[in-house]
């Protein structure tokens, strides 16, 4: 949609994607989190693991772009990277499915990390892998603090695009154009990468991304692929190789420290009017808001 | 004692209202701790904009002139440059405030507490509120790097008034960053409109995913939203299948609002939804399910077709809105 029309004439070009990817308490059941008797925890037991859905978005807009989405020929290579305990490899599992190529696991537990930590790991990953490119989620929807890709970009020295909602490749692979979700409209960058992208919900529109291998004419789907059963069996023997904090050299320790946690206090359901007069005199009468 | 240094951001060489917010923030926390606060402003038209802020009470007002439009890269190293010797650095939680206030952070290796609800002293130490888990789990933080990076949640702190005074004004100069020579700022295309600012209107009007085109915003929502002076908003759904604009969308991942008035009409209350409208002081649904989700955060729920009842409410509105 956003970037119709153009198109120039590039030689193959692949690209090598680092998408670091966390796993969530399933976000649709926010609701049912709960707090630990000395709030001091939130516990999500009970709540099935899911991949944070920007991350899942991530992850589908580099298979994006590492593909001809007509013919499903890949022309790059997707390494995902996640830290967290071991059974987070349940989650990369599900995420090598949809496509992507293999995955690194930083095993850690939650009190080992915070956002300093992460990026420095990632930062640590993006030396030894050299990727030209890091996508990830605007925001894990568990903390809601949006600010480790930033975070990443400085570390790395690298340009960034944040809350991305259109992509296109440019000089051949050697830049992307980048529409953002920006206050009060869309705000479009050229960076040249190696960069890092992190992703707004729009970035899985049916034509959101332009790489000039997939045929002009070709709409994904308005939402990141499923996987196939295919998929399923290949994810399998995909590797996920594991290492840890210490293995990386990651030496940072968090300076973000929780005391507690709380329920915020909760709103009552009110009354139900039965036409648009009752409803109009409350307003002005009762709560005094027209 | 705290100094607090705010980072003022600027739209069409002018100080955008949001940044009011952190403001207050840093009044708060400057008068809680004994400091002082500062203002930096930075982009294009920084300089101009001075006159408008030095009523404000800060200490001083900074200026660094940076043209072309926002780029995180262009402003990052300045500010922090500039916010060395502060024990907090603050911006709105704005996209602007969110895009740049992490990689300032990571420049002078602070941590931030992002989109943060309050903030207290206790015990010397700043203890900031943020809401997590799409507004469902509310975190108590604190942050031990030696300066600390804040975003408020522009709903959550009032804007600030003047205060009288006349702050000195100054700029400051621009540091490089070789980052910024591989970001090139293309265009910004920001949709006009006459409505209220959706973050900082009285009454706020959203469609959700049951309006079902974009025509039927402007035919059959629009004429509430204008009957009642509001902000438009939208769900995710409604944005998503281009009925509005994707600035319009409130919830986790979009706006946050707390107007007086908050209107869901087809809008099925989905917690990333609500997550952006709950603190609205009265809320109005309108849902042809009786069932739906948002009825449970409602002070007043309407079981109908909004296209029938949306129609009949505007002119209600209107006739009210005349008597009175
Ligand atoms: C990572 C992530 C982030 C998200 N962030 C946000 C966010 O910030 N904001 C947001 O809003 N959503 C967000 N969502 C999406 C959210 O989960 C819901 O899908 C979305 O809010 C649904 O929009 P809706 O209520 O308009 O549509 P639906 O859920 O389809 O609801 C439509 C409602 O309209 C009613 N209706 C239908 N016809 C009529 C009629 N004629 N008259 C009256 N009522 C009618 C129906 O009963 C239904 O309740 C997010 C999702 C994810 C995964
Ligand atoms: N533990 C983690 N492992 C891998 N990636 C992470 C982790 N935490 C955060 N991220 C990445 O950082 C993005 C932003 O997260 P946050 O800053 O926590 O909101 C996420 O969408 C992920 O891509």
């Amino acid at each position: 949609m956003l970037f119709a029309g153009r198109r120039s004439a590039t030689k193959e070009m692949r690209v090598k994607i680092l998408v670091p990817v966390k796993r969530v308490a399933d976000p649709d059941n926010a609701n049912k989190v709960k707090i630990s008797g000395d709030g001091k925890q939130v516990t999500s037991q009970g709540l099935e693991w899911k991949l944070n859905p920007f991350d899942e978005y991530a992850v589908e807009a580099a298979l994006r772009l590492t593909e001809n989405g007509k013919t499903g020929e890949r022309i790059g290579e997707v390494i995902l990277a996640s830290l967290g305990p071991k059974d987070v490899g349940q989650t990369l599992r599900g995420a090598l499915a949809m496509g992507a190529d293999r995955a690194v696991l930083v095993e850690a537990n939650d009190e080992q990390l915070d956002a300093g930590v992460v990026v420095d790991a990632l930062a640590k990953l993006v030396a030894q892998e050299k990727p030209d490119l890091v996508l990830m989620g605007k925001q894990a929807v568990d903390g809601d603090s949006n600010q480790s890709g930033q975070m990443l970009a400085e570390a790395l020295g690298w340009p960034m695009a944040t809350f991305a909602m259109g992509i296109e490749v440019l000089d051949g692979g050697k830049a992307l154009k980048v529409g953002r979700e920006a206050d009060g409209g869309i705000l479009t960058l050229k960076v040249t990468l190696p960069a890092v992208v992190t992703v707004d919900l729009r970035i899985v529109t049916p034509k959101s991304i332009v790489n000039h291998k997939t045929p002009a004419d070709h709409a994904y789907s308005d939402t990141a692929r499923y996987a196939s059963l295919k998929g399923i069996m290949a994810a399998k023997k995909k590797p996920i190789a594991e290492t840890s904090l210490a293995k990386l050299g990651v030496t940072k320790t968090p300076v973000l420290t929780y005391a507690k946690f709380e329920l915020p206090t909760g709103r009552k359901a009110g009354v139900k009017v039965a036409d648009v007069n009752e409803l109009v005199t409350r307003l002005r009468t009762e709560a005094k808001a027209l | 004692m705290t100094d607090v240094l705010v980072v003022g951001e600027l739209f069409g060489g002018q100080l955008r209202r949001a940044s009011l917010s952190a403001f207050s923030f840093a009044k708060t926390v400057a008068s809680a701790t004994g400091g002082a606060w500062d203002l930096l402003l930075i982009g294009e038209g920084a300089g101009g904009a001075a006159a408008e802020v030095t009523g404000f009470g800060a200490r001083a007002v900074k200026t660094a002139e940076v043209a072309g439009g926002p780029v995180a890269e262009r402003y990052a190293a300045t500010v922090a440059e500039q916010g060395k010797g502060y024990g907090v650095l603050v911006a709105t939680a704005s996209a602007f405030g969110k895009d740049l206030m992490p990689r300032v952070a990571a420049k002078l290796d602070a941590g931030v507490a992002s989109d943060i609800s309050g903030v207290s002293v206790e015990g010397g130490k700043l203890v900031y509120r943020r809401p997590m888990f799409a507004g469902n789990v509310v975190g108590t933080l604190t942050v031990g790097s030696a300066i600390q990076v804040v975003t408020v949640r522009q709903a959550e702190f009032e804007a600030a008034q003047p205060t009288g005074g006349s702050s000195p004004v100054s700029s400051v100069s621009i540091v490089a960053d070789p980052a910024a020579e591989r970001v090139e700022f293309l265009s910004y295309e920001v949709a006009k409109s006459e409505r209220p600012e959706l973050t900082e209107a009285k009454t706020v009007v959203s469609g959700g995913r049951a309006l079902k085109s974009a025509e039927n915003f402007k035919t059959v929502l629009e004429p509430l939203v204008d009957a009642l002076g509001a902000a438009m908003g939208a769900s995710r759904a409604a944005c998503d299948a281009g009925y509005v604009a994707n600035d319009l969308q409130v919830g986790q991942t979009g706006k946050v609002v707390a107007p007086q008035l908050y209107f869901a009409v087809g809008i099925s209350g989905a917690i990333q939804h609500l997550a952006g409208m709950k603190g609205s002081k009265v809320i109005v649904a309108i849902n042809k399910d009786p069932e739906a989700p948002i009825f449970q955060v409602a002070d007043y729920g309407l079981v109908a077709d909004l296209f029938k009842a949306v129609p009949e409410l505007t002119e209600a509105v209107k006739k009210a809105k005349a008597e009175a």
